[in-house]
């Protein structure tokens, strides 16, 4: 039995108050929230302020009808439906019965939410627990009283109250407004993970029918009556800077209504507020197509004031970065050295991946009203905190009088962590005195971009005469940041073992794009150990499973990042579904397995050749990613990972020429389309009941491992340069 | 400037517009109807397709000057309760992740049956290709045509 605990220090993680239209209103934490049976922090840490913060809310009408209001900005992972399930499930209501709203605008109720690191459901999984079991506790408490019993003669299930030994029920809308007078209980019951009737399940998203009918959801549908548009245009290349334009040509031209250089700069910025061009010119109207017009006839004059870095320049920067770059992590286990010395055969590989843009499909838009002393933000943002921090600054106003306010998200992948164009739609706001709504074309949001950054790693490994792995190294340098994590896999399993994280520099902006190097190491590592386990003679899946025996048997060094039994888990149940060992003939496969944001994911892929070209025919994926809430919608977030991974190192990258991007929209840089998708994904959960983890991001770091192997299979040669396309023995 | 009759899902629309304008904007900006996708402007996501007649066509590059009577759907009109056997399929394979290509999906996916009511799956890819899917649902949506086109022949 799971008690947790509603308070801590008498301060209180649940408040409840009568509804409006009767019934019982629960507010609560959302995020954050308590943690089960640890109300005491460490010494010396104090409780955050975040943990009380009512931001969630539970309506129980006296129709019986729950309403939960769900704040977290929905970016596609499914959240606004896998959290209420959460609540409903300790509450113990009929889904049927359940209605997810969102959060009304302008409220102010539900600031202070953020969608990234797949750390939604993470923090969120012990404070929906414990608002539904504290709704289900106080209902039987206020039964318990109605007929003058106690609690435990009673049982509840799917909003129905019982007498155990007698007739009487009552539902739960009939006792809601009676059980807004009692006092929270400081401690609650949650259920048995054996008990869950509806997490487990498959539920339908909450909002496919607004999705399917075209109703207006994203930032860049939402409209205010006397609001303007606004379109930018900044400089071609990073490193350079507005200086002038033909503004009164501008000026002159039909539907605009204002033109000018605004500036977005102010002190005190942080990394969410990576940006390139801090000046950009503005046009004003009230139709998109002809700003489009003026932003075409614009004639800038721009200055350089850094210098305008090409792809050839980032090779070569990075390759000087792995002999003689800042080390920012490393770690060193035994001697690699002395045992690639006494080594029978030693391997080495270089692997490379370019810069890539997000390309969220809903460019960066947002809204924006600013006053003498106000600022309303609302738009599609992952960090509504973080923005309203950063306009605060920009216009000096006290945070308290900013606002920020999210719509649903046309794609995130990290994309939305950084504020930038929330900020610019502030400033163009303050500068024409209205409300305006910002909108970057495809252009823009690809060319100054919060770019994954370009890697260059090298692995090597020596095995003995028996085959033994006894060496392994990497030195991983990015632009700016090394992709290297010196404490994962196959950390612990190697008795002379080092990693490097190796940083380098470049004034073209980065940041955290969907599982941040990961999405890169996962490839380059996965691929690497295929070879090796080739040169040692054996299976790709034995000599995995083999490096996690050492782990968990006798590990090396005093700590890794991995529980090493459930990731031997993936790969043993991924061998089974798929039915390793047995392929039809042509038929070339591949396997990986991967470790990032708290999840488990492994994979296995099957490619024929079609005219020389590959097809990836069947994936299959085992993933353990604890107490699974909404199955469905976690295979859809698996199976979203494998088809991005595959599209981002198979065909895009982003190049540059004299500080420019040299691909500016989806003619010149390609994403995956049908065509090239796998024909068939299946997804499989490992059962057990550790809390739930992330699923936004792990499907897609080990696709990459998994493709670049079945590749090698199929092609006979190693991919070690992403994106593969451009492979010379793909294409050729 | 000039003076457009539109015939937009089912109804007249009087418009004062510049000839050059593609429909995207007319749609968006001009009548509030914002379910077509604005995501590249050169045809190449396909997040504004809508149906000219029967045919799925890429809005960002339909000058409302090019319409002249021909009937156009947009996803708002391609069912009155949402209940079009594509949407209802969309919905039974719970295909959407963020949501914001799917009425583009859509749009193309309901003018395929309507030529084609038995797709082949290498048909299917052949006439979704012009619609990206940046977080991948590919798998689902060629799912989801298949059920709409069976429930379409039952």
């Amino acid at each position: 039995m799971t008690q947790i605990k509603t308070q801590y220090n008498r301060r209180s993680f649940i408040k409840v108050s009568a509804a409006a239209g009767g019934g019982m209103l629960i507010g609560f934490s959302w995020l954050n929230g308590c943690k089960p049976n640890t109300p005491e922090p460490e010494p010396g840490v104090a409780v955050p302020n975040e943990w009380f913060e009512i931001n969630g809310y539970i309506k129980i009408g006296d129709t019986g009808k729950v309403t939960i209001y769900s704040p977290n900005p929905e970016i596609g992972q499914n959240v606004r439906t896998s959290m209420p399930m959460i609540v409903a499930e300790e509450l113990d209501v009929p889904w049927e019965n359940v209605i997810v709203e969102q959060a009304p605008l302008n409220t102010g109720w539900y600031q202070n939410q953020f969608a990234g690191g797949s750390l939604s459901i993470r923090l969120s999984w012990n404070a929906l627990r414990m608002a539904g079991a504290t709704g289900k506790r106080m209902l039987m408490e206020a039964a318990a009283k109605e007929w003058g019993l106690q609690v435990s003669d009673l049982a509840a299930s799917e909003g129905i109250i019982k007498e155990s030994n007698g007739e009487r029920t009552i539902s739960y809308g009939e006792i809601a407004s009676k059980a807004v007078g009692l006092e929270v209980p400081e401690e609650v019951e949650l259920k048995a993970v054996k008990d869950f009737k509806l997490i487990g399940t498959s539920q339908k998203n909450v909002d496919g029918k607004k999705i399917v009918t075209g109703e207006p959801l994203f930032g860049l549908d939402f409209h205010r009556e006397s609001m303007q548009l606004a379109v930018i245009q900044h400089p071609p290349a990073f490193g350079m800077k507005v200086k002038d334009f033909n503004e009164d040509e501008i000026k002159g031209m039909p539907g605009v209504h204002d033109a000018f250089i605004v500036d977005t700069s102010f002190e005190d910025s942080d990394r969410f507020d990576e940006k390139g061009f801090l000046q950009l010119i503005t046009i004003v109207g009230n139709s998109i197509w002809e700003l489009l017009q003026a932003k075409k006839a614009l004639k800038a004059n721009y200055e350089t004031v850094g210098e305008l870095e090409s792809s050839g320049m980032h090779s070569k920067r990075l390759e000087k970065a792995l002999v003689s770059g800042e080390v920012q992590e490393s770690r060193k286990d035994g001697n690699p050295d002395a045992a690639f010395k006494k080594a029978a055969k030693v391997i080495e590989r270089t692997y490379t991946a370019p810069f890539i843009a997000h390309n969220t499909l809903e460019p960066m838009n947002f809204f924006a009203n600013v006053t003498e002393d106000s600022a309303e933000l609302i738009g599609p943002t992952q960090t509504p905190e973080a923005l309203e921090g950063s306009v605060s600054k920009l216009l000096g106003l006290p945070l308290e009088n900013v606002t920020v306010n999210m719509t649903r998200i046309g794609g995130g992948f990290g994309r939305r962590l950084y504020v930038h164009f929330g900020v610019e739609a502030a400033a163009i706001s303050k500068k024409i005195g209205g409300p305006v709504k910002l909108m970057y074309t495809r252009e823009d949001d690809m060319t100054q971009g919060t770019y994954r950054p370009t890697y260059r790693s090298v692995y090597k490994a020596g095995l003995d005469q028996n085959n033994n792995l006894i060496a392994f190294t990497v030195k991983g340098a990015g632009l700016p940041e090394g992709p290297v994590f010196p404490n994962r896999f196959p950390a612990g399993t190697v008795e002379n073992y080092s990693a490097e994280k190796i940083k380098s520099e470049t004034n073209v902006t980065t940041g955290a794009w969907r599982a941040p190097r990961s999405n890169f190491t996962a490839g380059a590592e996965q691929a690497f150990l295929d070879e090796v386990a080739e040169a040692a003679g054996k299976d790709p899946i034995d000599f995995r499973l083999e490096l996690f025996d050492r782990a968990i048997n006798d590990p090396v060094g005093e700590e890794h990042e991995y529980e090493a039994e459930r990731y031997a888990g993936v790969l043993k149940l991924v061998k089974e579904k798929a039915n390793w060992g047995k392929t039809e003939p042509g038929v070339h496969r591949g396997v990986a397995a991967y470790f990032c944001h708290s999840t488990y994911v492994a994979e296995v892929f099957d490619i024929v050749l079609e005219n020389d070209n590959p097809v990836v025919q069947k994936v299959w994926c085992a993933v353990d990613c604890g107490i699974v809430v909404n199955k469905d919608a976690a295979k859809n977030m698996i199976e979203g990972g494998v088809i991005d991974g595959i599209g981002h190192s198979m065909y895009s990258q982003l190049t540059f020429e004299n500080g420019a991007p040299e691909q500016m929209n989806f003619d010149s840089y390609q994403l995956i389309r049908h065509s090239q998708a796998p024909k068939e994904i299946e997804v499989f959960f490992v059962e057990n009941e550790i809390d739930p983890t992330g699923l936004g991001e792990p499907g897609l770091p080990p696709a990459i491992g998994a493709l670049a192997n079945a590749l090698y299979k199929a092609k006979g040669m190693g991919h070690y340069h992403q994106p593969f396309i451009s492979e010379k023995q793909i294409v050729g | 400037m000039a003076n457009f009759t539109l015939n937009i899902n089912g109804t007249k629309q009087e418009m004062d517009v510049d000839p050059a304008t593609p429909m995207l904007w007319v749609l968006r900006d001009h009548l509030k109807l914002v379910g077509t996708k604005y995501g590249c402007g050169i045809a190449q996501c396909g997040a504004c397709t809508i149906h000219l007649g029967d045919n799925a066509v890429r809005s960002c590059q339909l000058p409302v000057s090019a319409v002249a009577e021909q009937k156009i759907t947009t996803i708002e009109g391609l069912s009155e309760n949402g209940d079009h056997p594509v949407q209802k399929a969309w919905l039974e394979v719970d295909v959407p992740q963020c949501g914001y290509c799917q009425a583009g999906q859509i749009m193309t996916a309901s003018a395929l049956l309507e030529k084609n009511p038995n797709p082949s799956d290498t048909e299917i890819e052949t006439a979704m290709n012009g619609n990206i899917c940046r977080c991948g649902t590919y798998t689902r949506i060629k799912k989801a045509v298949k059920l709409a086109a069976s429930s379409k022949n039952v």
